[in-house]
């Protein structure tokens, strides 16, 4: 009898020995993973404080620490001339055409669902498969196309043509127009119908049921994939790049993409400290809202 | 009860519209059609005639959309659609138009607007009319001539303007020298015959009126009448070179002898299925377009791989509600995600610099030697796998981790009960229930990186380029890298829109065939009819 419960008593250790083990083990990997993960984030903040600038001196704890690279990105070193630097501007006009990309993206699509997801008509099912065919053209296979449309324009609207953030804007709508549908569409149909049907029998106007009965319930949803559009368009720069040809209209992407031209290695603390400006929002938004994200991320797509 | 009596009320009848909606609506659709008109006109008068039909189009169907009462479910997407149709099907159109034609560099403009700048060139004929010649100048750098024909009668050229008959001492023409040549002209100073036989302009200008009879400085001594050179003929679509009596015949959008000789510029044609024939035959193109496809298919394949993999693997070691410190592991871990692409892309960029990043000096001080990125091609494509691995590994970590959730804790104590493995456990039950889950993201997330531009493009341009290649090829380069570099970028060919396009198509249609096998294999089609 007392073997028995030696045994087990034997059996339990063993088993929460195991247990520590295999933590203890897997902290390790953890250990490795983030030394990999995080490794470049950072260098790049230790190279943003390292006064010399230059890829080829620098080390992990900067030898001469200073605040110069953001002195510089800002143009308050006369000393270091690289260009047109317009920082500033730059954040600006990101945050700019990616804030109004989003809330037009949003508005248009969420409407265009709510129709695919509630009326019934003809050709519907044949207009939904049609824009999931043609979100599988890459809009950068048509850029050539496109440039023309915007140069075309602009000969006619000025406001509207290369060069302007409106002109980008617009492109900016067409190309979310199909995928956005999609999702949306996808998000109403997990909303019971009986809801909008209690709507109809008060005598409410499908617009009254969209926004009074529908929306609210939709906001979770539609700031997670808001910002994820945010995101999406202010790290976006083909377009940009092809677009917008003045300085001081390029988005953030754009401007520190230009950093590449030439001798990167003697740009490389400016270029980090830029980078790093423009990241952390990014990156604080994405960690502080990481469990809304990954369900947006999975909750249109994963089949559960 | 008959069956048709009992239709099921939709509940979609339209409510009638109240009167300030109507008056809305016809505002609204009052004002945009007069600035579609407005727009529309422009266009046209501009030349953009494809512009103008495709919003022609948009606005007729606007028109419908917002006057059509069994319309209605369409004005919720009215606008939506107005920028599909403009900035994605019309461009796909436009893409596919130029894939069969010859359109980029040499040929840019309609053949209606290339034939008058052909026609617009001169020479001057043998035994023409010619004169002796003496020059002026202004202050501002304007040139004049003074004309002597073989007649003895004088003439004042200047350019722009008609060649005038005139005499010396009247209408501010100064008097005239001892060989009858005015000293002065108003405005101008006359040249001495040293410094304007050595001027370097002169030569060249036109005097005349433009597209009339011109005269041009032949020699020190002489000035001649240009006549046109080329003349076209629309009956045989030739063009015949009046100094020699050469026959240009259209080949592919330029004018070109027999002999080979070509006249610049030349004008967009279409050619068919030519970019399609060049594509698949021209060796000096197959060479680099094969390699750069195996690599295309290679590449994704081994991303979503590598990625997945790596993801599900701290998935599964972290799933355990008891782990320590799990959120902070997982928040540290989901930093490559969250950093926009092109910056990580261009900080890679600078760590696996082969003389100056931080990757290849600690190595060297650790080993004596590092790896050759951006130099050997393997080296290149193994730093590209490596780069795509750190940005893509999160993503399938935060979907598997959400997917392993939905897995029944029951299945895996049956499991125990049996006796199983933990790895006969993920084998046969969270593998594959987790890939009928995620499938469909890893047949997207090949296709995203099947296209993903911005990391080739970014990292080192597609390099190193490939040794011997007619067009700017390298080694990284995807397809889409490729056609980005023959439209915008000039290589040694120059900008080739039309190639550009066909790819395009050819990337289309592999993508588009990917996806549709997907949406056969999980029943995407018949989702979206169930749901009616």
């Amino acid at each position: 009898m007392s073997s028995i419960t030696q045994t087990y008593q034997d059996l339990r250790q063993s088993y929460s020995f195991q247990r520590r083990l295999g933590v203890g083990l897997r902290l390790l990997v953890a250990v490795f993973l983030i030394a990999f993960s995080v490794f470049p984030v950072i260098w790049i903040v230790s190279a943003s404080f390292d006064n010399s600038n230059s890829l080829s001196t620098q080390s992990i704890i900067p030898a001469n620490a200073g605040v110069k690279n953001y002195e510089r990105l800002f143009n308050l070193d006369p000393e270091f001339a690289f260009g047109d630097i317009q920082f500033w501007t730059w954040l600006w006009n990101s945050v700019k055409v990616a804030g109004l990309t989003t809330i037009l993206s949003l508005s248009l699509t969420t409407m265009a669902a709510y129709a695919f997801s509630r009326l019934r008509f003809a050709g519907r099912i044949t207009m939904l498969k049609a824009i999931l065919l043609i979100q599988v053209f890459p809009n950068l296979l048509a850029l050539v196309a496109i440039y023309v449309i915007v140069f075309q324009m602009g000969e006619i609207v000025p406001a509207l043509g290369l060069n302007t953030h409106a002109g980008l804007i617009m492109v900016y709508l067409g190309g979310s127009m199909g995928g956005n549908i999609w999702l949306m569409k996808g998000f109403l149909d997990t909303v019971p119908r009986q809801i909008d049907e209690s709507g109809m029998i008060d005598g409410a106007s499908h617009w009254q049921i969209f926004t009074t009965l529908l929306l609210p319930l939709l906001r979770p949803i539609l700031i997670v994939i808001g910002i994820l559009s945010f995101i999406g368009t202010y790290g976006d720069f083909v377009l940009a790049r092809i677009l917008l040809t003045d300085v001081d209209q390029y988005t953030l992407m754009v401007g520190l993409q230009i950093f590449t031209a030439g001798q990167f290695d003697k740009k490389w603390g400016v270029f980090a400290a830029g980078a790093l400006i423009g990241a952390l929002p990014i990156m604080i938004t994405y960690l502080l809202l990481q469990d809304q994200i990954a369900g947006g991320l999975t909750a249109g797509a994963v089949k559960e | 009860m008959s069956v048709t009596a009992t239709k099921r009320p939709t509940g979609l009848q339209m409510p009638a519209e109240s009167p300030f909606s109507l008056l809305l609506r016809v505002i609204f659709i009052g004002l945009f059609d007069v600035g579609a008109v407005w727009f529309i006109y422009n266009c046209v008068s501009r030349g953009f005639i494809q512009l103008a039909v495709v919003l022609s189009i948009i606005a007729v169907v606007m028109n419908l959309i917002f006057l059509l009462p069994q319309a209605y479910p369409f004005r919720w997407m009215a606008i939506g659609l107005a920028f599909l149709i403009l900035f994605v099907i019309y461009p796909i159109l436009f893409t596919i138009y130029v894939a069969f034609t010859n359109y980029g560099d040499g040929h840019f403009l309609t053949k209606e607007q290339a034939i008058p700048i052909i026609e617009r060139e001169t020479y001057l004929p043998q035994g023409g009319v010619s004169y002796s010649w003496t020059a002026y100048k202004s202050e501002a750098g304007n040139y004049a001539l003074w004309l002597v024909d073989a007649d003895g009668k004088t003439f004042l050229a200047k350019p722009g303007e008609p060649i005038v008959e005139a005499q010396p001492g009247v209408n501010g023409i100064g008097e005239a020298d001892a060989r009858g040549i005015p000293t002065g002209i108003e405005g101008y100073q006359r040249l001495n015959t040293l410094i304007a036989a050595s001027d370097k302009e002169l030569p060249n200008i036109k005097f005349g009126l433009e597209g009339g009879a011109n005269v041009q400085i032949r020699s020190p001594n002489e000035a001649a009448q240009l006549a046109q050179r080329f003349k076209y003929d629309a009956a045989t679509d030739t063009v015949v070179d009046q100094s020699n009596g050469d026959v240009y015949t259209n080949v592919r959008g330029t004018f070109t002898t027999k002999d080979g000789k070509t006249i610049s510029p030349g004008f967009r044609e279409w050619i068919g299925i030519e970019n399609y024939v060049e594509f698949a035959t021209s060796p000096a193109l197959s060479g680099p377009l094969v390699q750069i496809m195996v690599w295309n298919f290679i590449f994704p394949a081994v991303s979503v791989v590598s990625t997945f993999s790596l993801g599900l693997a701290i998935a599964v070691m972290f799933n355990d509600k008891n782990f320590p410190l799990k959120k902070l592991i997982r928040s540290l871990l989901l930093i490559p995600y969250t950093i926009p692409g092109l910056i990580t892309i261009l900080i890679w960029r600078g760590m696996l610099n082969p003389e100056f990043g931080v990757v290849n000096r600690t190595l060297e001080n650790w080993f004596g030697w590092a790896p050759p990125w951006t130099i050997e091609p393997l080296w290149a494509q193994i730093a590209i796998l490596l780069v795509n691995l750190w940005l893509g590994y999160p993503y399938f970590m935060l979907i598997t981790s959400g997917a392993l959730q939905s897995i029944s804790a029951d299945l895996y104590e049956a499991a125990i009960v049996d006796g199983a493995s933990p790895w006969q456990r993920f084998r046969s039950i969270t593998l594959p229930l987790l890939l009928v889950a995620v499938g469909p993201l890893l047949v997207a997330s090949y296709v995203y990186n099947f296209n993903n531009f911005n990391l080739i493009y970014l990292f080192i341009g597609g390099g190193p380029p490939i040794v011997g290649a007619a067009t700017q090829a390298g080694h990284t380069d995807i397809l889409l890298s490729y056609v980005y570099k023959l439209a915008f970028e000039t290589g040694g060919r120059g900008v080739q829109y039309g190639y550009a396009s066909a790819i395009s198509i050819i990337v289309f249609f592999i993508v588009g065939a990917i996806t549709l096998a997907q949406f056969r294999f999980t029943n995407m089609w018949e989702e979206v009819s169930e749901n009616v």
